[in-house]
């Protein structure tokens, strides 16, 4: 399974890599990353067909989560990737914006990993 | 005139003129009356009951006056009213008005005075026999012949009444500065409230910037804990089961993580220490300051603060810094004041714009420039432009645009003043209405 993760912090890859570590060695997980939601459309352009979640923060600089997530929900609808959106302001307003855009999923930083993951392995089977 | 020869005719004036100059202190000669005034002289003066029977009062008389009128500049000026001689010729009347022009440093004063003389020719000579002067004026002391005194007291009422006007003024002057101090303090409280104003701006901003290194200090410190569980793990196995490969691994990702924790801790605690700077009365020092990173640091907060407080605003950062730019020796807090209140601006006037117009997609540029010995930064935006009629009054204080409440009005006009009086630099603005703003700073660096 292949997941994107988009964060303008770049140190998010090393924690995901160590994070999920396990599931990675053993080829459960596969992860990319894109530091905004603009690179994450030009790898979309490219890996659409190989990415099955993505996992995107909202309060980025430029293109904004909320934004990425309306133009993959405008762009690739067959078959639609799993979205889940990440914030640190896990306010109701957040939510339902994220959701009425398409959101499967809504996350609030700080991320817990053991719930990530659970989310993950539901998906999964 | 009868049987007057041209000599005593000319002694008769030299007579009169002598004993005018005598008598007004203009010749001090006073032993020279004795030739001109008869000892039984009887005369008037101006002072009240002032009578004189004798040459020796007479010249008692002249001496006093004398001590009164001096160190003044005194004129006189006579007009003839009377020249009169009997049938004789041997007496002779003379009435005079006179005018004493008193200059006192600069300050011109006037008295008039009356003056009449009977002068008796005997023994071949001119005396004095009778003398009236008065004044027209009212007198009103007894020994002040030419007014002197009294003109004197009336110096020295003037004198107080300046003395008290002064105490006056200088009283007003004390309460004036006293007012003056007061609009200080009150001007420095207002600074301090835009500041604390700023800071409230800044909050959310923090708590965002914060909130980011503490939640991976938190995730890489959980997750080297469970990389030292597995180094337990391993180590618990036999030497030869041991997976080395994951081992150093292991070893190297904690040595990472640790790296990491340090970097998100010390920018947590540049941001907490940057709060700090901004919220403190007085002002720090100049410091050689980078300003790319400083204008960087004041973006993402003036940023993130938006975004806390409005989630739906979003925009586009261009940031175009001039590599190697040279350091600026700045005052870093307040200068960085400045940018926020720049930042802050530029959102407010995209983010009008975008609820003029839902599609307008809001940018916000950040340039550095290094041109000769100046450091150029453009804070340039695509919001609502400021209108022409406003462009001169944007920089004063208190002018606001913004909902009561919603701006002190004293934003730009202290970045105005942090940048030209506080480092000589400049604020340049530019802006087309409806298309954008561009604020220029220019600060020169230290040769």
């Amino acid at each position: 399974m292949k997941i994107l993760v988009v964060d303008d912090e770049a140190d998010v890859k090393s924690l995901f890599l160590q994070r999920f570590r396990k599931e990675i060695k053993n080829g459960e997980i596969d992860f990319d990353f894109a530091l905004s939601g603009e690179e994450a459309l030009n790898y979309l352009n490219d890996h659409y067909s190989e990415v099955v979640l993505i996992l995107s923060d909202i309060n980025m600089p430029g293109m904004s989560g909320i934004e990425l997530l309306s133009k993959i929900r405008q762009a690739y609808s067959v078959p639609p990737p799993m979205v889940m959106m990440v914030t640190a302001y896990g306010d109701e307003e957040n939510r339902s914006q994220a959701i009425s855009n398409g959101a499967n999923d809504f996350l609030t930083k700080p991320l817990d990993f053991a719930l990530l993951k659970d989310k993950l392995k539901h998906l999964y089977f | 005139m009868i049987n007057m020869t041209n000599q005593k005719s000319k002694l008769l004036e030299e007579t009169f003129n002598s004993f005018f100059d005598i008598s007004t202190n203009v010749s001090k000669d006073i032993e020279l009356l004795d030739q001109i005034v008869a000892d039984n002289v009887m005369g008037y003066g101006t002072a009240i009951d002032e009578k004189i029977v004798s040459l020796v009062d007479f010249k008692e008389m002249i001496k006093r006056q004398g001590v009164q009128s001096q160190g003044f500049d005194i004129d006189w000026k006579r007009t003839p009213i009377l020249r009169r001689l009997s049938l004789d010729g041997n007496v002779a009347i003379r009435s005079d008005d006179i005018t004493l022009v008193i200059n006192t440093q600069g300050e011109i004063m006037k008295k008039l005075l009356r003056f009449s003389l009977i002068l008796e020719f005997q023994n071949a000579a001119w005396k004095v026999i009778h003398w009236h002067s008065s004044k027209p004026e009212e007198v009103s002391t007894a020994t002040d012949t030419f007014g002197i005194e009294e003109w004197r007291e009336k110096t020295l009422l003037l004198e107080k009444m300046v003395a008290d006007r002064t105490a006056e003024l200088n009283k007003q002057k004390e309460e004036l500065e006293h007012v003056l101090e007061d609009l200080r303090t009150t001007q420095n409280q207002l600074i301090q409230s835009e500041k604390m104003a700023s800071l409230g701006e800044l909050t959310a901003g923090i708590a965002h910037e914060i909130q980011n290194p503490l939640n991976f200090i938190n995730n890489f410190s959980d997750v080297s804990r469970e990389l030292i569980e597995e180094i337990e793990a391993q180590t618990a196995k036999k030497q030869e089961e041991r997976d080395e490969e994951l081992l150093s691994e292991i070893l190297s990702d904690i040595k990472q993580n640790l790296e990491k924790i340090n970097h998100h801790g010390k920018r947590a605690d540049a941001i907490v220490k940057g709060m700090l700077q901004h919220s403190r009365t007085h002002s720090g020092k100049k410091e050689p300051t980078n300003i790319n990173i400083l204008a960087d640091e004041y973006l993402r907060l003036a940023y993130h603060g938006l975004r806390a407080k409005d989630k739906s605003f979003n925009a586009a950062l261009i940031v175009d810094f001039e590599e190697n730019l040279p350091h600026a020796n700045v005052i870093p807090q307040d200068i960085g004041r400045v940018f926020l209140n720049l930042f802050t601006n530029a959102f407010y006037a995209t983010n009008q714009k975008q609820r003029e117009n839902h599609a307008h997609k809001p940018i916000i540029w950040l340039i550095t420039r290094h041109i000769g010995d100046t450091i150029e930064i453009t804070v340039k935006d695509n919001g609502i432009g400021i209108p022409n009629n406003i462009k001169d009054k944007i920089l004063q204080p208190f002018f606001t645009t913004k909902p009561t409440g919603e701006g002190t009005g004293l934003g730009l006009s202290l970045s105005y003043d942090i940048i030209v009086k506080g480092h000589g630099g400049n604020i340049a603005i530019d802006s087309v209405p409806g298309e954008f703003s561009a604020f220029t700073i220019r600060l020169l660096l230290d040769k």
